[in-house]
This record gives structure tokens, C-alpha cells and sequence, in this order.
């Protein structure tokens, strides 16, 4: 399970284009790094994050190396109607975690 | 003989130029940093020969990197975002990164605003470009020349 979280504005009106802030907890290992004794450190990348907003997907994206460790995606979606913006997250050993915000529109 | 000496001055100015081009070609080749890799290649597979337009895309990026590992990046593309003009993907390329791609980001009319903010590395002082693929297969692209004082990457021992 790949920790991370989503953020969102309290409450919004309808309409109104609101951020979503993603941060999730991943090292982003290039494998060009080295450990202590010289051997090489795998490549493990978090390379795909999806958000749906009322089940419905609204953004996602594919990570390479070049992404700093712990990502941090903050992209818009309109809000339509109160839901749940649920993200999912995985890298390339299969692991993957989700989170989820609510969004309360007034 | 005047002439003769004509001679041996040419061959020997031809001579420490062809000496000179070699040593530049050997230093930049053995170089710290790796070179710019061309990205050509990867724009043409994602606009697929189609035409791609400069600019119409704000990269906001601090000029001058202290730390290539962690690089904020806030990227705009003008657009209206309604569901017959948006902007359906964000293409980011570091072209002297190991793997130059670095992230592609996938929005569509409901995102409202054609912007993404995020944290990239650098290894090093590049040119970082970015490629919006717009409806109607229409494609944008521009890039920021980032100085990057402690480039990502390089060093192996500082682990």
C-alpha cells in the first residue's frame, strides 16, 4: 500500500473550477543510483495516476524518472455536483494505494 | 623561399585546427554532464507528423534551480476548455535527463483549466519543453531554459 494524499477545497460552488492536490509517498528510485556497497538500486517508479470525480475519470497521468520523489500533481476539474474525487496510484512493482477527497458542492 | 614557407604555415594552421576539432569532440563526448538528447523523435510519435504550433503555453519555472532534484514546475496552455476546444494531454520532456520523458498528463473539458503544478528533476541546466496535444489534433509546443546549479541524478557517492 502506497500512502499518499488528496486535498481539496472545503466547499465550493457549482461551477467553480477547483483545485485537487496530490501527494504521494514514493521514493522514484532512477536505478542509476548506487547503495553503499556499490550495488545498484532498482528502478521503481510510480508511473500512473488516475482520478475519477462521481465515478466518472477526469484527469490522469503517466510518471517516468524525471518526477522528484514523493510526487506532486495538483491539476483542475469543475465542479458539477458533491462527490467523492477518488485518486489511484501505482508503480511499476504492482504496488498501488488510492485516497480520497470530498467534494461539497453549495 | 617565400612560397615554400607559404606552404608549411597552411598545412601546419590546417593541421592544430583538424588537433583542436578532435580535442573539443573528445571533451564534450567524456563530458560530466551528458549531452542534450534529441527529442525530435518522441514530439514526432506523439503529433504523429502533424503540424505543431510554438507557443500558447506559459512554463512557469524559477530561472535559476538551486536543486535539480525537486524542481517546481507550474505549466499553463491557453485554452478555453470547452468540449469542442480543449486540451487533451500535457507532454513534458527534459532533453538532458536520462530518460528525457518526464511526465504526460492527461486532461479533457472537464478539468476547466489547462494547467498542472508539479515537482520535476534536472540533471543539469536544459531547455525544459513541453508539447500540448489540443482537440482536433492540433499540437503547441514551447520550453524555458532552467539553470540548474546542483543537478539530479549525477552524483552516485551522496547516498
Amino acid at each position: 500500500m502506497l500512502l499518499g494524499r488528496v486535498q481539496v477545497p472545503r466547499s465550493v460552488r457549482k461551477g467553480e473550477i477547483v483545485e485537487v492536490r496530490v501527494l504521494v509517498q514514493h521514493p522514484m528510485e532512477t536505478g542509476f543510483r548506487r547503495d553503499m556497497n556499490g550495488q545498484a538500486i532498482p528502478l521503481n517508479i510510480l508511473d500512473k495516476v488516475t482520478a475519477r470525480y462521481g465515478g466518472r475519470e477526469v484527469f490522469s497521468a503517466e510518471l517516468g524518472s524525471g518526477m522528484s520523489a514523493n510526487p506532486y500533481i495538483a491539476f483542475y476539474v469543475r465542479a458539477e455536483a458533491s462527490g467523492d474525487i477518488e485518486v489511484e496510484w501505482s508503480d511499476d512493482h504492482g504496488e498501488k494505494g488510492r485516497a480520497t477527497a470530498t467534494l461539497s458542492v453549495g | 623561399m617565400a612560397g615554400d614557407a607559404q606552404v608549411k604555415r597552411r598545412a601546419f594552421l590546417r593541421d592544430t585546427a583538424a588537433l583542436a576539432g578532435a580535442v573539443a569532440i573528445g571533451a564534450h563526448a567524456q563530458g560530466g554532464l551528458a549531452p542534450s538528447q534529441d527529442i525530435t523523435p518522441l514530439i514526432a510519435k506523439i503529433a504523429g507528423g502533424r503540424k505543431v504550433e510554438p507557443g500558447g503555453i506559459d512554463i512557469d519555472i524559477p530561472q535559476v534551480a538551486e536543486n535539480g532534484n525537486s524542481v517546481p514546475a507550474h505549466i499553463k496552455v491557453e485554452s478555453p476548455m470547452t468540449p469542442d476546444d480543449y486540451v487533451g494531454a500535457i507532454h513534458v520532456f527534459a532533453p538532458r535527463n536520462p530518460r528525457p520523458h518526464v511526465a504526460t498528463f492527461h486532461l479533457g473539458p472537464q478539468s476547466g483549466r489547462a494547467e498542472i503544478s508539479t515537482r520535476i528533476r534536472l540533471a543539469g541546466t536544459q531547455k525544459v519543453t513541453v508539447l500540448a496535444a489540443l482537440s482536433g489534433e492540433r499540437f503547441r509546443m514551447a520550453d524555458f531554459e532552467v539553470l540548474v546549479t546542483s543537478a539530479a541524478c549525477l552524483d552516485e557517492s551522496s547516498i
